[in-house]
């Protein structure tokens, strides 16, 4: 449940961040920046406003006012969201049992073991359909634990209401503008987990992890049967 | 799934209740409270009452970030020449002398005042950000006077919610509620880098709103309201920000 409301809340979070972007495709380093002030980089693309030179001589279609309600609010359900499973995961030890890595997992070398097994496309054990190996337990908490709250705390920062309440929330990131770029860069990075993500689940058989994930149940034994 | 019925249906329907219960609870707070946005109906309301509510909780006496004067843009982005208005002409060729605001609506006096009777109230001056909704952003020092100034020599009622504000362009308006309207850094700005404030960046006169994105913060004003309610403001929703599908609160 919580999963796939992620899920929505990511798709519109992504589509209506792009679309925002769009209004000014240039990133900067530090507090101000704008088209006066040198860019740290720009996006060849062009922008939803004219006046932003970017080399282009057209102007993209201009979506910005719903996209901005609709990020906002996506933003509010998906930590909503991410509350309740954050809670009830620790109140039934999801995370103790299912994500952090198992004591004899716990070396660079068990990683490495997963990932080679993954290079050399050995076929998942039973025990790999049950549960969540080294890497994707590493993975997911990354995820959860680091990539979620540096993307709030970055979209925060980037708030003249709650920077004016909490002003170290964009201090300690360097500015305003190092905020919006490593907010662009965080996204960057959740897209990577997803799309590496949706990857496995498609090779490991589409169908049967859907089964599993909608019913609950490990689809091993019934296989076998 | 046949055994949990009977009592898990009753406990699920008596939580689905209360949270009912508690949400129509919670409404009724907010809107005691004024926590509850102009342009809360519609299908992006649940998300901006989330943000206006929860940031008026956090923020409702807090400062917007100053810097110091060495982090002041040296080329800011004025994002705007001069409106295309004859009447806002006239005024440029005749220096301004004739601009007059006038504030009306619940206060005690109703009055116009000229760029000259602005400046006999107590000036303040901020060194604070302008960040607009598309991303970009520059540091510069704002002088003029607070709102909040200006509103006790009207007499501001005490049912007064918001404050409604006009530019001479006439599809510009805006309003912000109390908190922000009496806020000691909303100021009616006609001073940037201890110079006049230029045309460009909303000269003679800009009310800086300074929690909340650049838009907030209206150029070439002409007029301020005191209401208790933005029903017959417009289409209702708050500003003409809502209107053109942007948030009334921005803050974000």
């Amino acid at each position: 449940m919580t999963h796939w409301l992620t899920v929505v809340c990511f798709v519109l979070l992504l589509v209506t961040g792009a679309e925002i972007v769009i209004s000014h495709p240039r990133f900067y380093w530090g507090e101000v920046g704008n088209v006066m002030t040198r860019p740290l980089f720009t996006l060849p693309i062009p922008a939803s406003r004219d006046t932003v030179p970017t080399g282009y001589h057209f102007v993209m279609p201009d979506q910005n006012g719903w996209s901005r309600y609709l990020h906002f609010q996506a933003a509010w359900l998906a930590v909503l969201t991410g509350l309740f499973y954050g809670v009830t995961s620790l109140w039934n030890g999801h995370f103790r049992r299912d994500l952090v890595p198992a004591r004899a997992d716990r070396s660079v070398r068990a990683f490495w073991n997963v990932i080679a097994q993954y290079i050399r496309r050995v076929p998942a054990s039973d025990a790999d359909a049950r549960s969540y190996n080294v890497v994707q337990r590493v993975a997911y908490l990354s995820v959860i634990f680091v990539l979620f709250p540096l993307v709030i705390w970055t979209g925060l920062a980037m708030s003249p209401a709650f920077t004016s309440a909490v002003p170290v929330a964009a201090s300690a990131l360097g500015g305003r503008q190092s905020a919006r770029t490593i907010h662009f860069f965080v996204s960057g990075a959740l897209l990577f987990f997803v799309v590496v993500h949706v990857a496995m689940v498609m090779v490991s058989g589409f169908g049967s992890r859907m089964r599993a994930m909608v019913t609950g149940r490990g689809v091993v034994d019934k296989e076998r049967v | 799934m046949k055994s949990m019925s009977r009592r898990k249906m009753v406990t699920t329907g008596l939580a689905a209740g209360a949270g009912l219960a508690g949400v129509g609870v919670a409404a009724r707070l907010a809107e005691r409270y004024g926590l509850i946005p102009p342009d809360h109906r519609g299908l992006y309301g649940p998300g901006e009452t989330l943000t206006y509510a929860a940031q008026r909780i956090l923020t409702s006496h807090s400062l917007a970030r100053e810097f110091p004067r060495g982090m002041i843009s040296k080329d800011p982005f004025a994002n705007a020449t001069a409106p295309a208005n004859a009447l806002f002409k006239q005024h440029q060729a005749n220096g301004f002398k004739d601009w007059q605001m006038t504030i009306d609506g619940m206060v005690a006096r109703p009055m116009s005042l000229s760029l000259a009777d602005l400046k006999m109230f107590p000036v303040r001056s901020q060194i604070t950000e302008v960040a607009c909704e598309e991303g970009w952003s520059y540091i510069a020092e704002w002088i003029g006077t607070p709102l909040s100034e200006v509103l006790h020599a009207a007499g501001a009622l005490p049912q007064a919610r918001y404050v409604a504000y006009f530019s001479i362009e006439s599809d510009w308006w805006e309003s912000i509620d109390m908190a922000d309207a009496l806020h000691p850094q909303t100021l009616l700005t006609m001073g940037m880098n201890d110079g006049d404030l230029p045309v460009p960046f909303g000269g003679p006169l800009r009310l800086r709103v300074s929690r909340q994105l650049g838009y907030k913060s209206v150029k070439y004003i002409t007029r301020l309201t005191v209401t208790d309610s933005m029903k017959n403001f417009g289409k209702g929703l708050g500003s003409a920000s809502p209107e053109a599908g942007y948030a009334w609160y921005a803050g974000i």
